[in-house]
Parts: structure tokens; sequence; C-alpha cells
């Protein structure tokens, strides 16, 4: 099976950010970029797929030059080969999903395969409207695929509000990652030294005929309101007490 | 002016309250921009239950499109069926919860649309004559705002950021619409609920919730317990749910289920960003942990350095005391 997996490079998801005194975006000084982990868990279903049955693993990410490190990171995990489309930064969904939606039909893929979510931006978008550009299926938060019928189709358990709920997708299809699909691998030394050597195609996004004129547009970022906390109490008497008494929510 | 659609949530006709907050951001929309707001039930004829439950909630109407591919919600069914009504209704604006309903669909159907979507929405403001929304990012660490360009706007609203629309006693008439209903290929397999007696963690006035440090499956009879007090839903953070603890819908954070009730008690949860992010709304919060360096002390009001195994039992007995008196 060919497999495509979209990717994007995300400030370090442990570490708090700073947002910028002009409120015109984070501090990204002295971050780490790293893949975003549900775009990491989307590698490691496409290697195990690949690893079960063969076929192709192709990453594909839409963004600046820079982006190539967490493209080797991916190769480095197993992935064949990779494509960036240079793009300028900040892309609201709409437009990385175009981009995607071009490679795809050029690249013709059975499956494609992102994270559900960017843990930067936290949109939650681009799967499904790609999945809608190319009137593809989609199922989103997936924890479970298995393929049926000589991967004619899939069954998809998803992560809902109300539980895990399966759905059949016929195939070419969309899928996003929930956190509890897979624990992705780490990149070994051996596969860090292949990834070097891997094909990585660049394509410039200007090349694509897509329309990327923003129709979401952050305009300023603010700190949420910060919370008072970080009283103690001494032991579980005085827990009761202010509960009843002070919060009243006894 | 164009109106504005609410798209209500339903499973199989039963009702979700998701729907009354996205009614009410519908409304102040409304209020800034103009327009009047109606819902929309895609459902076969089960779900002609929720369309008369949402006509009590003040909307001027309810269109209802029945058909048998909506029976079971699919997003490849539904997106193609809220774009066919915003289009030839000419609505302005299309609000859905930011739930897994919502974001599961309305990306879709801003993909169908070629139109803007704004996730997860926590407040609106005006800025001339045009609507600014707010919404969270980095993990609740930066709250966006965020100009749409383009026709219609699409909105997911976060549930905990705005009240409940209240029943206007007086029911809006439902009108049952003719939508084209195709799921293609796909299908409803099956689903696999977590049955509880419980109110749902996003509606629940209390939660008790319970992390790395409850250290075992069996452990959640501690949490149970404390929770029968409160007639409260139990939430897991990722630890506990990635050990097989707890199911995966009782994660609360960034990723999972985002709270805010009157109560939140946090046992053996060292507060990562993830999970704060999906918390630290709530009205009062309550941290029992034995690390004092945990995070989560510092968005606790009232934060308990003990073993947990020792201070929950004592609290329980403390609580029953407390409430007898």
């Amino acid at each position: 099976m060919k497999i495509l997996v979209a990717i994007k490079p995300v400030p370090n998801p442990d570490e708090k950010v700073k947002i910028r005194p002009d409120g015109s975006g984070i501090v990204l000084d002295n971050i780490k970029m790293v893949i975003n982990p549900f775009c990491e868990i989307a590698v490691e279903e496409a290697l195990r797929i690949k690893e079960k049955q063969g076929g192709e693993v192709v990453i594909l990410t839409v963004g600046p030059k820079e982006g190539e490190q967490q493209v080797r990171t991916a190769l480095a995990m197993g992935a064949d080969r990779a494509i960036q489309v240079e793009a300028e930064k900040g892309l609201d969904s709409l437009a990385v999903a175009k981009f995607l939606a071009k490679v795809v039909e050029q690249e013709k893929p059975d499956l494609v395969i992102l994270g559900k979510q960017a843990v930067d931006d936290d949109n939650n978008q681009v799967g499904q409207i790609l999945a809608a550009l190319l009137s593809w299926p989609q199922a989103t938060f997936a924890s479970k695929i298995e393929f049926l019928d000589g991967n004619k189709k899939a069954h998809v358990g998803r992560e809902t509000d109300g539980g895990i709920e399966t759905i059949e997708v016929p195939l070419p299809c969309v899928v996003t990652t929930d956190l509890r699909l897979n624990e992705p691998r780490y990149a070994s030394l051996p596969g860090i030294m292949k990834a070097k050597k891997k094909e990585l195609k660049v394509i410039p996004s200007a090349s694509l005929g897509v329309d990327a004129a923003p129709k979401v547009k952050v305009l300023s970022l603010a700190s949420p309101k910060e919370r008072a906390g970080g009283r103690k109490v001494a032991d579980v008497a005085e827990l009761v007490a202010k509960l009843k008494n002070e919060a009243k929510v006894l | 002016m164009a109106d504005i659609l609410v798209v209500v949530e339903h499973q199989e006709g039963a009702f979700k309250k998701t729907t009354l907050a996205t009614i009410t951001a519908a409304k102040a929309y409304a209020g800034l921009a103009g327009g009047e707001v109606d819902a929309l039930v895609l459902g076969d004829g089960a779900a002609a239950a929720a369309a008369d439950t949402v006509a009590g909630f003040g909307v001027r109407k309810v269109l209802f499109g029945e058909g048998a591919a909506f029976a079971k919600y699919l997003a490849v069914a539904y997106a193609p069926a809220v774009a066919q009504v915003a289009r030839e209704k000419g609505y302005g604006a299309v609000f859905a919860p930011a739930s897994t309903f919502g974001k599961d669909f309305m990306p879709r159907l801003s993909g169908l649309l070629d139109a803007p979507l704004a996730s997860d929405i926590v407040g609106l403001t005006r800025d001339g004559d045009k609507v600014r929304v707010q919404r969270p990012m980095y993990a609740g660490n930066a709250i966006a705002t965020v100009e749409l360009i383009g026709s219609p706007l699409l909105f997911t609203v976060r549930q905990t950021a705005f009240d409940p629309a209240q029943g206007s006693g007086a029911k809006s008439p439902v009108e049952k619409i003719a939508v084209s209903a195709d799921a293609g290929g796909s299908a409803f397999v099956s689903r696999q609920e977590t049955k509880s007696e419980r109110p749902e963690l996003t509606e629940a006035r209390v939660i008790v919730s319970a992390g790395r440090g409850i250290k075992a499956q069996e452990n959640f009879k501690l949490v149970e317990e404390l929770a029968d007090l409160f007639h409260a839903a139990i939430g897991a953070s990722r630890a506990a749910v990635d050990a097989g603890w707890a199911p995966n819908d009782w994660q609360v954070g960034q990723t999972g289920k985002i709270v805010a009730p009157e109560l939140y008690v946090a046992l053996g949860i060292s507060g990562a960003i993830q999970h704060l992010a999906g918390m630290k709304d709530s009205k009062v919060i309550v941290a029992i942990n034995k690390d004092e360096e945990a995070p989560i002390f510092q968005v606790a009001d009232y934060g308990l350095v003990a073993d947990l195994f020792k201070a929950v039992p004592e609290l329980i007995a403390e609580i029953k005391k407390a409430k007898s008196a």
C-alpha cells in the first residue's frame, strides 16, 4: 500500500509558550521544534502498515525550509522518501490542505494519514478539509485501523466523546490519528544515517497554482487570564472546612 | 442581513446539550452582526425528537432534514447536506459544537464551501463593522483574536465558554426540508459506549479526576467512592488513560475533553500543560498530590500535599460528616 503522511513541525509542546510583548506571536528563540505528536503517531502507523503488508511511506510537509529537520526525523523513523512544499509560514488550514491535495493528486496514494490536530494552532482541520477537497471519505480521531477485502476498505475505530465508534470507509481515504493509535518509535542511529541519503523533493509552493490567500487570519495573541491558585491547606480537615465555608461547594 | 445556522448535535435522536452553548454563541454573533438564528437537525425519523427539543430554546425556526443516510452520524453525509442548506438558504454563518461531532464534519464543510472555519471559539467581539472571534491556541496558553474572510463564516464553539441557552417556554416552528444524503461507501459499524450512571464529563457540576498517582485500575474504586458523594463525573489524565486504567473518553486535556465544572478534584495528577488546558477554567480546583512541586498546585485553589491513598479515605469520611452536620 502506498501511504502518504503529512506532518507539521511545532514548538516543543512540553515547554510553556511565551507571547511576544506586542502580541504578534510567540517567542520562538531557543525553542526546540519537533514533529507534532499526533503527526508522529501518523508516521508510526504508516510504518506499521508497511511492515505488515509492504508498500511505500511518503512524508509530506508544507512550510518553510527549516521544516526539513523534522522531515528528516520522520525519514529516520523509517519512511522511504519525502516531499516538502516550500511555502511561507503561518498558512491557514485551507491553504495547507489545498497544497496537500495537489501533491496527493500527483502521488495517488491509497491512504493519507495525518495527525488529528497540531498542538500549536489546535485547529483540528487539515485532514478533514483535505478529504473534502479530494472527495475522499474520512475517518478522524483514529484509535484503530483495520484493512479488509484486500485493502478495498478499512474499519477505523474513532475516539469520540461518547466512546469508541467504528466506521467503515472505502479506500482511498483520509485518516487522522488520536493518541491511542500507537506509541511512536524513536529514530535509531542507523535510521538517522540512512535518512540523510533518502530522497527529499522540494516543490516551490508557487508552482502548484494554489490560491493560498488567508481566509483565517490570526490578528493578535494575548495571555489567558491567570488563575490565582497556589494556596495550600495543611490537612484534610482544613480542606473540608474551606470547601464548606469559603468555596461553598459542600 | 444574512441569517445564522446552528447544526444540532444528537445521537440517534437524543438531543445533546452541547448544542445549547452553541445557540448562545450564535445569538451573541447575531447581536454583533445581525441576522436570525435557525437550527438544523439532520437525521432519520428518530431525530424528530431532537428537532422538537431544540425548538424550545428560542431559535427562529428548526429545519429538519430527514434522510436514512443520516440515521447514524457520518461526516461524509453531514457536510454536503449542511453545505447544501447553507448555500440554498444563503446563511452567512454556521455554528456547531466543538465536540467530536462538530470537529469532525465542520472542517469538511469548510473544504466543501472554501469557507473559513474558526475552531473552538471562546469569545466574540466587534471591531468596527467586523466581528472577531477569540480562540485558544498552544494548549490554551494563548488566546488568539481571529478574523475570518469569506462566506459563510464557520465556527465551532467551546461548550464551557458560553452559558447554555435557556428554554424559551414556547416552541419554534419545525420545518421539514429536502436535503440530499449520500454516505458514499462509508458506513457506521458499531459504538462501544462507556456505560455510566454518572453525569457526562462535559455536563457535570463536580468532577473527580485521577492521574498516574492512582497507580492501578482497581484504585479507581477510591475515586468512585469520592465521586459518589457529589454525584460527580470521573475524569483522568492522559497518563492514567495510556496506562489502561481509564477509558479514552475520560481523558481531560488539550486534545481530550475540555471541562469547567464548579469543583474539579485532581488526585495524583501532576498537571502537565496538556492536562491544565482541559480543566483550568474550573471554578474551584482541589489538588491532592504527594509531590509538592507538582505544577497542578499552581492552578489549585486548595492544594494538599499528601499521599492520596491516605488523604482520600479521610476526605470521604470528613465530607460525609460535614454533609450530615
